[in-house]
Order: C-alpha cells, then sequence, then structure tokens
C-alpha cells in the first residue's frame, strides 16, 4: 500500500472539476439519503397529502367555489402539493443537518475541500429534488379526484423551483442553527407549518376580512402557494410576476444570511 | 524542506477557557509525531485547528505549506483525519460511506484504492454491511479507512485506541508504522503512553493549552535521568531508609536515585544497616514517569 502524494500543484481546471465533483457527491449523498428511507421521506407525505384533500374537498366541496369558476377541490389541489412540497423541501435539509451535527458524522464533510458555497448548494439542491418528488407524487394522487389542466407549466414549474430553493435554504439555515431535535421541532412547528397553513393554501385571500388579506401579504409562503396555483388554474390573489419577485427576494435574503453563516463557520466549525 | 505542519502562534478560547495559550511547532516531514498531555490539556482543539475543524484565534496552521484557512483546499487534501469520536452514517454500507468520502475530496472512480484499504484494514468481508451493523472496532477501522481514501501524505490520528480490544490496537499501530514506512507523516494523540514510547520518534507534552515539553522520544526520557532502585533485603528497612523509599510492594521496596552515582551509596546504606541485598532491579523511568513529572511541573 502507497499514498503519500506530497505536495499538490493540480491547475486550477483541475481544482475546479474536483471542487464540482465534491459538491455532486454531496448532492448524491443527500439524495440517497432520504431515497433510502423514501416511504418515511416521500410516501407519507403524499398520503398525507392525499388524505388533507378527501376530508377538505369531501366537506367544503359544493359549499364554496372559489374565483367564481373553480370548484374546492380543484381550487385545493394546487396548494395542497405546495404546501407539501415546502414542507418537505424544509424537512430534508433541516433534519439531515442536525441528525449529522447530533451523531457527529458532520465531521465528515467538514474535513473535505468543499467550499462553504459548495455545501450550501448540495443541501440546497438535494432539498429541491425531494419537495418535487413529493410534489409529482401528491398531484398524481389527487389528481383522479380533481382533473386540472395546467394553463401556464413554465410558471408552475419555476414556483415549485423556486419555493423548494428557498424552503432548502430555509432548512440549511434551521440546520445550523439548531443544536437539539427538539429546537427543530419548534421551528418545524411554531414558523414553517403555520406559515405554509395559512399561506392560502385552504383559501383564498380574497375571502378574508380586509386586515387578514393585508396580515397574509406578508407571509412570503403565500406568494409561493398563489403563484404556483397561476400555473395551474391561470387565475391568482397576487399578479405572478409579482410574487415571483417576493419569493426571490425571499430566497436572495435566506441564502445571504445563511451563506454568510456558513462563511462565518456558526455552529458548524466552532 | 517545508514542514509537514507547521503551527504558529496558534491561540484558541472557549468563553472563559484558554483552550490554546500560543502553540508552536513543527512536524517534519516522514516522521511520526506524538501529542500528549492529560485531557483538556488542548490536543484536541489543536487537531480541530489543523482539520479546519475549528477557528483559531490567533496564530496560523500550515499543511505542507498551505495555511489551513487561506489555502483550505489544498491543506485539507493533503491531510487524513480519524476523529476521538467513534461517528457513522447509519444510511450507509462501508462501502457507500468510503465512496462518498472519496467524492468529497474530488475523487471520481476511486474503486481500486478502496478495495485496497478495505483489504488492508480487513474491512472487504464487512463491504456491503451497513454502518449500524458493525462493532465498535469495525466502526474505528472504517474511520481509520475513511481517512486514507484521498490518499492523504499527513495523517493525524486522534486518539484512534480509546476503548478498542488489545489485537485491534496492536493491529492499528502496526498499520500506522507500515503507513510511516511508505512515507506518511503521522500525528497521533494517545492515552496510552507506552505506545506512544515504542511509535513516536518526537513528542510534545501539552498541559494547559501550553507546550511544556518538546524533543525526541529518546531525549525526553533521557533528560528525565533519574533511576528507580528496587531491591529485597533480608530483613526489614531500618527507619532511615524506610523513610526514603517511594513504596514496599511485593516485598520490593523501591527508590528514587538521581542518577547512576547514588547506586553503590545506596547498597553501602543497607550493609550499614545490617541487611544483605536478595535482589536488585535498577530501572530508568518510561515515558509515563517523564509525563507524569512533567505534569507536576517537575524538571
Amino acid at each position: 500500500m502507497s499514498g503519500a502524494g506530497g505536495e499538490s500543484s493540480r491547475p486550477a481546471a483541475a481544482a475546479r472539476s474536483a471542487a464540482l465533483a465534491g459538491l455532486a457527491t454531496l448532492l448524491y449523498k443527500e439524495l440517497l439519503r432520504f431515497w433510502k428511507v423514501a416511504f418515511q421521506t416521500v410516501a407519507a407525505p403524499i398520503l398525507t397529502t392525499l388524505l388533507y384533500l378527501l376530508i377538505f374537498g369531501h366537506v367544503l366541496e359544493g359549499n364554496v367555489r372559489v374565483y367564481d369558476r373553480l370548484s374546492y377541490t380543484a381550487f385545493l389541489v394546487p396548494g395542497l402539493v405546495m404546501m407539501s412540497m415546502l414542507q418537505n423541501a424544509f424537512a430534508n435539509s433541516s433534519s439531515s443537518l442536525i441528525q449529522s451535527k447530533v451523531t457527529g458524522n458532520i465531521v465528515f464533510v467538514l474535513l473535505p475541500p468543499l467550499s462553504y458555497v459548495e455545501f450550501f448548494a448540495a443541501y440546497v439542491a438535494a432539498a429541491v429534488v425531494r419537495g418535487l418528488a413529493v410534489g409529482a407524487g401528491a398531484l398524481a394522487v389527487t389528481l383522479p379526484f380533481a382533473p386540472l389542466g395546467v394553463a401556464h407549466p413554465l410558471w408552475a414549474m419555476l414556483f415549485a423551483l423556486v419555493g423548494t430553493a428557498t424552503l432548502g435554504a430555509m432548512g440549511v439555515l434551521a440546520g445550523i442553527w439548531a443544536e437539539k431535535f427538539d429546537q427543530l421541532a419548534g421551528f418545524q412547528n411554531f414558523v414553517i407549518v403555520p406559515f405554509t397553513f395559512l399561506a392560502g393554501v385552504f383559501y383564498s385571500i380574497h375571502s378574508l376580512p380586509a386586515f387578514w388579506q393585508q396580515v397574509s401579504r406578508f407571509n412570503p409562503f403565500f406568494y409561493m402557494v398563489d403563484g404556483f396555483r397561476y400555473g395551474f388554474h391561470g387565475v391568482s390573489d397576487v399578479a405572478p410576476l409579482a410574487s415571483l419577485g417576493v419569493t426571490g427576494a425571499f430566497l436572495a435574503l435566506l441564502s445571504a444570511v445563511t451563506l454568510a453563516l456558513l462563511k462565518s463557520g456558526y455552529r458548524l466549525r466552532q | 524542506m517545508t514542514a509537514a505542519i507547521e503551527v504558529r502562534g496558534v491561540a484558541k478560547r472557549y468563553g472563559a477557557v484558554q483552550a490554546l495559550a500560543g502553540i508552536d511547532l513543527e512536524v517534519r516531514r516522514g516522521e511520526i509525531f506524538g501529542l500528549l498531555g492529560p485531557n483538556g490539556a488542548g490536543k484536541t482543539t489543536l487537531i480541530s485547528i489543523l482539520a479546519g475543524l475549528a477557528r483559531a484565534d490567533a496564530g496560523a496552521v500550515r499543511v505542507l505549506g498551505h495555511d489551513v484557512v487561506a489555502d483550505y483546499r489544498a491543506a485539507r487534501r493533503l491531510l487524513g483525519v480519524v476523529p476521538q469520536e467513534l461517528v457513522f452514517d447509519p444510511f450507509f454500507t462501508v462501502r457507500e460511506t468510503l465512496a462518498l468520502q472519496s467524492g468529497y475530496y474530488g475523487l471520481r472512480d476511486n474503486r481500486a484504492w478502496i478495495g485496497e484499504v478495505m483489504r488492508n484494514l480487513d474491512l472487504t468481508d464487512k463491504a456491503d454491511a451497513n454502518m449500524r451493523a458493525l462493532s465498535g472496532g469495525m466502526k474505528r477501522r472504517v474511520l481509520v479507512a475513511q481517512a486514507l481514501v484521498h490518499r492523504p501524505p499527513v495523517i493525524v490520528l486522534d486518539e484512534p485506541t480509546a476503548g478498542v480490544d488489545v489485537e485491534l490496537r496492536q493491529g492499528l499501530w502496526q498499520f500506522v508504522r507500515r503507513l510511516n514506512r511508505e512515507g506518511h507523516t503521522i500525528v497521533l494523540t494517545t492515552h496510552y503512553l507506552d505506545e506512544a514510547e515504542q511509535l513516536c520518534d518526537r513528542i510534545a507534552m501539552l498541559k494547559g493549552g501550553r507546550i511544556v515539553a518538546l524533543d525526541t522520544t529518546a531525549n525526553l526520557v533521557r533528560r528525565h535521568h533519574a533511576l528507580y532502585l528496587r531491591v529485597r533485603l533480608d530483613g526489614p528497612l531500618p527507619g532511615e531508609l524506610a523513610a526514603r523509599a517511594l513504596d514496599a510492594e511485593g516485598g520490593m521496596h523501591t527508590f528514587r536515585l538521581e542518577d547512576g552515582a547514588g547506586l553503590e551509596p545506596m547498597l553501602a546504606a543497607f550493609r550499614r544497616a545490617g541487611r544483605r541485598t536478595l535482589e536488585v532491579e535498577v530501572a530508568r523511568p518510561d515515558l509515563e514517569e517523564v509525563f507524569v513529572q512533567i505534569m507536576r511541573g517537575e524538571r
């Protein structure tokens, strides 16, 4: 066995290629991690989404019409799909990081020559993939109950990507901040769940009193759900471009804060 | 020639605790270097700074000339670290764990080397076993394998034998010697001082975040030139000699002599007291005694 390599003097291109391979490996590891327990990480949230649709659809279908022309179930499906995507994107990056921190195996990704940007990009990309996988599954199982067209597929895709990336970034932020599982559970139960539930998934904000309409506009998740729904039905509470602007700005802000913390080594590199 | 590891003025504080208080040392290429010290001396903090797991408040650390902060990519590629804690990722098999670790270092197809590392650490039979299913000793071997997947010229082992059985400990040290013969620089911390004495070319002893001794292992032991005289006499020790005895175990009395010149006067004192010497042993202090003396602040 021999292996002492001596000092490295790789050309810049080779170093870039190695860095990309490092990022790709961390992304692959994160995908493999959730895929190995797909029953829990993909199938379970799809079932939850289906249950929401069956229960709320059954109770409210025929009693509520939205935007004058949509059945309640048809209105509900995109919102439920987006909610499941957002919650699972957050769960992916945050739970991976907290588990690695608590068990100590985070050291395996801190020792290699990965930059903080590569670290962030890999966790967020994996969160996007899990969010989209859950979203695709949720859409597939709910479609038989409410056949719907896709008025603007690119808008739907764009909001799905930006929304899951935003929650993936928020998951990284929560994952590096939390030092115990219950801190993360607190973040999930008191921030993510209320904000996604109150994001207009189950109602149009136009059905709310004026005050609560204004309050809803301070919830960034509302714009993600509203924009995603526009992609399916071609109608929304807010113009899709404005929603994309708010969502994009929120993603940029979260990314900047998270990257700054990662660069400083906050709670990762002592 | 560039040092394998160069530490200059490194300080680190955790709240009220000064973990490192200005450390300077150089680890030469090709040597086995021991970092010894009691718990809380700063060994793991120093290794964490070297590995990029912690940031120094002051000072600089270089691995083969590459600063661990400014040029962290090169520094980390040249360094393999076996952490002290028995950590593992329960989602993966041994083979997956090693392939992922290779990938983090930018190595796309490293199967041949991974196979060789697994063979050398007797992990081949467990290659497709989940990490959760391995014994503590096997998990420790995987940690060593993970540190070697990118063929680092400098390897740091932070108490690799803590809590492992004698057989694995010996096997691990044989492996470390072999890596060293093949050109790897080795830095290790251990609580087994007899092992450090046998393995290390040079040793730094840390106490309270400072280096209190740094020399070749032989010099450290030689510097503390006191001898230990153990004798069995044909009767009890007279009062004035009994006061000088360090202990009496199994009928053998132990005395500390400043050097070899103290031997004959001691034997003469036994004769004067009318005692015949039945058995004599003279021993040099081992590293453990040197360690205890240094930690007590003695020379």
